[in-house]
């Protein structure tokens, strides 16, 4: 099995937990000199970073949540000035205060190296040629990707989404042996081929690497045979790097998490207290390296398990299972974190107030739709069906601007569905 | 190699290492920097036994080593050469070394004493010609490599240097480096490495640590250290005027 740096992937479970313990003091010593938001947490719990001497400790500082991350907008939450940061990504969506994240050069650097972890993991050597069919911008994945890739020493063809029948052409020209988007996009190239009459042995592709959406098993199945390829899962955060936060190996035996840059934990979400190995929860990681924005038990809000035993690639560091549930209503699809109240604003920008509304998750013809469902009240009453058409039109076209794709809205009347749910994902998993 | 686990000292009652945790891997040059009073030396007098640890754990090879005695770590391979150059200024450099090779001396005898000895001339071969001079004459160089073969003597598997660049010219600051890392390289020596002299020292290191009032606040290999802005600004001394205005 290929390891892209043995020294640190397979290294005892002793030299793990003291580099933890290293880093982890370091970090907190710094985002207490650095951050005025978590200066004041600790100062509040009265809690000196030096007086760490246990990674259990960890477990008795406070939680960072997504709503600390806005509180902070937007730079409240660099632990460098600004003049040492040389890259801002601010890709997810949220009306007001979109997710932010900074990197220094040796963030960056650090990011090459844990996604060309990944990609060797999986296969990817000097000869391949990768194919990043994720959309620039919209997330921070591609630039990743693209990173490590060069690190690795592949070749990088940085596409970006959409239009699969260019994206075949590319692959089968240029022989691309490894595809990295998200599942669906693959399902879609995967059934433009068929309709094409293009065969998988005419093209080249080895490895796929996906994720930013939940897949499960039967997916990875058609997609292996359908595109002959072997599929594994990658997993990322917008708020800690974005993708290299923990990746499958060929065993495909769950991800695998690095922990010299990582520690992860797991919580149980409703009470916050810690779970042993092995106990589903929401996993909470806090960052050992970053330098530019690192994060103290930020909580993922991803429900997964910790298993600590070696995986037979001789990969030492812990694996969290695959991620198909979510401790919050926010939506994983097509490659975005979607926050329901995102939809509200935007709703109530055109509005003036907020309506009831509830979002349709489905997979249909292998892609997700999404489906915004709007009472329709006193306030949203329209006399006119020329007026109540308009509305509606104006709805879709504001909500596909924002996220960049089609979104389907309904108005329908009230007592259709339960006020108690924001959203209904009828994803089968 | 070496391990510090949650180290506390103190000089008696101001805290001077606070929960520092370090390690050093078998042939690797580590480099702990940091400002004056940081607790650089602190924490290598703690380990060689110099300074009481008051809490946490030190360990050599996987053997506790927390507070025992100096001459029994000498025995197990670590060897530490003081800040300042601490030889033998009345006595020759022939002495000095002797000195340096005691027990080589009571185990092996006087052959195997004079072979140890020959192999310091060879890496430095300006102590060769000095040898039968009064320490105390030499050059603040010729004094620091004495001292840096003083400790060699013993053929120490983990070597504790202090400062040795402090008040040398430039060029015989690199030539101690330059022996520090062919020490590294031809017979694996273990060096941990505590310096003033940041740039200097990054330079020939594998990885290294920044300290600032009895904590570390930065673990990195030392190509990131160099890079990191935090760190210029601070121990390399460069960007300064941007700083000023």
């Amino acid at each position: 099995m290929q390891c892209w740096d043995n020294k640190n992937e397979c290294m005892d479970r002793a030299e793990i937990e003291q580099l933890q313990l290293e880093r982890l003091q370091a970090t907190l010593n710094r985002v207490y000199k650095n951050v005025r938001h978590y200066r004041h947490l600790f100062r509040q719990i009265d809690f000196l970073p030096e007086d760490l001497n246990s990674l259990d400790k960890l477990s008795d500082l406070p939680l960072t949540t997504r709503q600390d991350l806005m509180d902070n907008y937007p730079y409240g939450m660099f632990a460098v000035p600004l003049r040492e940061v040389v890259r801002i990504l601010a890709p997810a969506l949220t009306l007001d205060k979109p997710m932010v994240t900074g990197f220094t050069t040796n963030d960056l650097d650090r990011w090459a190296e844990l996604m060309a972890r990944n990609l060797t993991a999986v296969g990817v050597g000097k000869d391949d040629v990768v194919q990043i069919s994720l959309n620039f911008g919209m997330v921070t994945g591609p630039f990743g990707v693209q990173l490590g890739a060069e690190r690795s020493g592949a070749s990088v063809i940085p596409v970006s989404g959409g239009n699969p029948s260019h994206q075949l052409k590319i692959m089968r020209d240029f022989r691309t042996t490894t595809l990295v988007s998200i599942p669906t996009f693959a399902m879609q190239l995967a059934r433009t081929m068929e309709s094409v009459g293009m065969e998988s042995k005419m093209l080249s592709l080895r490895f796929g690497v996906f994720g930013s959406e939940p897949w499960p098993e039967d997916m990875r199945k058609s997609l292996e045979e359908s595109l002959h390829i072997t599929a594994t899962d990658a997993y990322g955060l917008t708020e800690i790097f974005g993708p290299g936060v923990a990746w499958e190996c060929p065993e495909k035996n769950g991800l695998h998490i690095p922990e010299d840059h990582f520690f992860p934990e797991i919580i149980d979400p409703v009470t916050l207290t810690p779970q042993p190995v092995g106990a589903e929860g929401e996993l909470v990681i806090t960052t050992l390296t970053k330098e530019a924005f690192p994060l103290i038990r930020f909580r993922t809000g991803d429900i997964t398990k910790i298993d600590k035993s070696v995986c037979a690639c001789k990969r030492t560091h812990s694996r969290i299972a695959r991620i198909f549930k979510r401790s919050d209503d926010t939506i994983v699809m097509r490659g975005m974190s979607i926050i329901p109240g995102q939809i509200g604003l935007v709703l109530e920008r055109i509005n003036q107030a907020v309506p009831n509304y509830q979002l349709v998750v489905e997979r249909k013809n292998h892609q997700d739709q999404l489906l915004v469902m709007v009472e329709i009240s006193d306030r949203f009453f329209f006399d006119e069906m020329k007026k109540q058409r308009r509305f509606v039109e104006k709805l879709h076209r504001e909500l596909s601007e924002f996220l960049g794709w089609e979104v389907s809205v309904k108005l329908v009347e009230p007592g259709t569905f339960d006020h108690s749910l924001n959203v209904v994902d009828k994803r089968q998993y | 190699m070496l391990r510090l686990v949650n180290v506390n000292s103190y000089y008696s009652l101001v805290h001077v290492l606070r929960n520092l945790s370090l390690h050093v891997h078998q042939g690797e040059i580590v480099t702990l920097i940091g400002a004056n009073g940081a607790g650089k030396s602190t924490t290598l007098r703690s380990i060689s036994g110099l300074h009481p640890v008051k809490e946490g754990k030190i360990y050599f090879k996987d053997i506790d080593i927390t507070n025992k005695p100096t001459e029994q770590l000498v025995k197990l391979g670590i060897a530490h050469v003081p800040e300042g150059r601490q030889i033998f200024r009345p006595m020759t450099v022939m002495d000095n070394l002797e000195l340096g090779g005691f027990l080589i001396y009571k185990i092996h005898g006087k052959k195997q004493l004079k072979k140890s000895i020959d192999e310091m001339y060879e890496l430095f071969p300006i102590l060769r010609q000095r040898q039968n001079q009064y320490a105390g004459t030499l050059s603040g160089g010729e004094q620091q490599m004495l001292a840096i073969a003083m400790a060699l003597m013993t053929k120490p598997e983990f070597i504790l240097l202090d400062e040795p660049s402090m008040g040398l010219a430039p060029l015989i600051i690199r030539e101690i480096f330059r022996v520090i890392s062919e020490l590294k390289n031809e017979t694996g020596l273990t060096v941990l490495l505590v310096e003033q002299n940041a740039n200097a020292a990054l330079k020939i290191a594998d990885r290294g640590y920044v300290m600032e009032t009895g904590k570390i606040i930065l673990e990195q290999d030392a190509l990131s250290l160099l890079k990191n802005q935090e760190v210029k600004r601070a121990y390399l001394g460069r960007d300064k005027r941007e700083i000023w205005e």
